[in-house]
């Protein structure tokens, strides 16, 4: 009997190779706000250690569908796995708000494309990426120093600048200080919302750069939204396509750029510049 | 030569759908042969014929719409054409390779670096994997002062030097040529059938389309003609098996 991950078509058909299991799965996610309805039946797999990439025009609910792999949101219907140890089959959605914090908190680190949503504006950078540790229960004023650091060097943020306040900063370290916050607890899941929209295209490259070494050094796994498909198809090892709620691609990125089977992939390859 | 082949390729059909055109590509047509370890294929044909189609629809680039590609991978059998995204991932990064004629680098990362990465993914040190790349770019001729520089300011050839020690610093199964030589000098030309040469001794299987072929003549066991598709044994006349 073949398990049913809740897979796109191409996945649930292909007897599998390797025994590696999702580290995300949603299945059959569904929302509306009102009269909209942002998410249908949607399924996403993320494995461990790869950037999956989620692109569409605004108002397709990528950022929608990252909210609720944040937990910030809950679907109208659908379930959440995590593959975290003692986790694995529970639907993190039936979990109490509190819960739901504690566990983001501790596994899942956002960088969002407005730094005033992820960090506190006044308080210092160190001070920003303690903060995270804190909410995971650290109190050693030593450790939070140290760790906070750790992951600001990591993001390759300055540290002689690590007490200057964010509001002080320019956005690319900005981000990079959003960035630190996001693994200082080395998250199992890194969710990235446009991290690289509105910076220099010199600072862009960094900061992707940036993300692409803690991929291959921490193995984080990524879930990156960008509208930019030159980021996504740098960044990116699969790729989600989105319209209207739904996932109408996915598949490979080099397969979903070179060789898109969906006439609206067709028609957004072809008009990236 | 083992009598397994390594890959089993059976009726391999593509054809592109253009949805502003509102019309249909045909690429190429019930392919079928199979490789070996250690075997050199060629593939001919006239521009337009489909021999880099036909290397990126074994790749995964391209979704065949009939055929099947049975590879004979370290964890078992997999049919390429229809295999998970995640395990042609992870062929991919530990057996088989692809190399173009173009060098698709991250902006701001070192030649060096670029070069190295294949190799940090596979869990070497980042010690161990700059002495090999170093030791690669070398060999392709690419200067030292150079290895730090970003490869986005190289020149063409350059920068298909980068390309080539990225894509055959790591020992694979199977290689997956399209037109490695164009834009390369003398020099690096002759390091990499130096290089080719050693992996198919090795018993890498590899398929190449080539501007050139003279450039690995010594190197190539059979070809395929996709304008004819007569599969034509170099050595021996009466291998030939239509497809």
């Amino acid at each position: 009997m073949s398990l049913d991950l809740g897979l796109p078509a191409l996945e649930r058909a292909a007897p599998r190779l390797m025994r590696t299991e999702p580290l995300l799965n949603m299945r059959d996610i569904s929302k509306s706000y009102g009269n909209v309805r942002a998410l249908r039946h949607v399924d996403a797999a993320v494995y461990p250690g790869e950037v999956m990439g989620i692109v569409g025009e605004s108002g397709s609910g990528k950022s929608t569908l990252l909210r609720m792999m944040n937990l910030e949101d809950t679907p109208d219907s659908g379930d959440y796995t995590l593959r975290l140890p003692g986790r694995e089959n529970e639907n993190l959605f039936d979990l109490t708000r509190y819960e739901r914090r504690m566990l983001c908190a501790r596994n899942i680190g956002i960088v969002y494309q407005n730094p005033h949503l992820g960090l506190l504006m006044k308080h210092s950078s160190s001070g920003n990426v303690a903060e995270r540790l804190l909410i995971a229960g650290e109190r050693s004023f030593e450790v939070l120093r140290d760790k906070a650091r750790e992951a600001l060097d990591a993001s390759e943020f300055p540290l002689d600048r690590m007490d200057a306040r964010p509001i002080e900063l320019s956005g690319g370290m900005q981000q990079r200080v959003q960035l630190a916050k996001a693994i200082a607890l080395e998250p199992a899941l890194l969710l990235l919302d446009e991290p690289t929209t509105g910076l220099d295209v010199s600072v862009q490259a960094l900061v992707l750069d940036t993300l692409k070494r803690l991929q291959r050094d921490r193995r984080i796994t990524m879930v990156l939204v960008s509208h930019d498909l030159g980021v996504i198809r740098t960044m990116a090892d699969r790729v989600m396509v989105m319209r209207h709620g739904e996932v109408v691609e996915q598949g490979l990125a080099d397969q979903v750029f070179q060789d898109p089977q969906h006439p609206y992939t067709q028609q957004l390859v072809h008009a990236k510049l | 030569m083992t009598t397994t082949p390594l890959l089993r390729v059976q009726g391999l059909t593509k054809t592109f759908r253009m949805y502003h055109l509102d019309s249909m590509l045909h690429a190429f047509e019930d392919i079928s042969f199979d490789l070996y370890q250690g075997e050199f294929l060629l593939l001919r044909g006239h521009n337009g014929a489909g021999k880099s189609t036909l290397l990126r629809t074994i790749w995964r680039s391209y979704l065949p719409v009939a055929g099947q590609v049975l590879y004979a991978s370290s964890h078992g059998e997999i049919d390429l054409a229809n295999a998970a995204d995640v395990d042609i991932a992870l062929l991919r990064r530990e057996e088989i390779g692809f190399v173009t004629q173009f060098l698709n680098a991250r902006p701001r990362v070192a030649a060096q670096d670029i070069v190295a990465e294949p190799l940090r993914l596979a869990g070497a040190t980042q010690a161990e994997a700059l002495d090999q790349a170093r030791h690669w770019l070398d060999q392709f001729g690419v200067r030292p002062e150079l290895w730090r520089a970003y490869p986005s300011t190289f020149s063409g050839g350059e920068q298909q030097k980068v390309n080539l020690a990225r894509a055959l610093i790591l020992p694979q199964k199977l290689l997956l040529l399209d037109e490695p030589t164009a834009s390369l000098d003398v020099g690096a030309r002759a390091a990499l059938v130096r290089r080719l040469a050693d992996l198919k001794a090795h018993g890498v299987a590899i398929i190449g389309v080539f501007h050139h072929p003279g450039d690995v003549a010594e190197l190539i066991d059979r070809e395929i003609n996709l304008n004819t598709r007569v599969i034509a044994d170099q050595s021996a006349e009466e291998e030939h098996v239509a497809v």
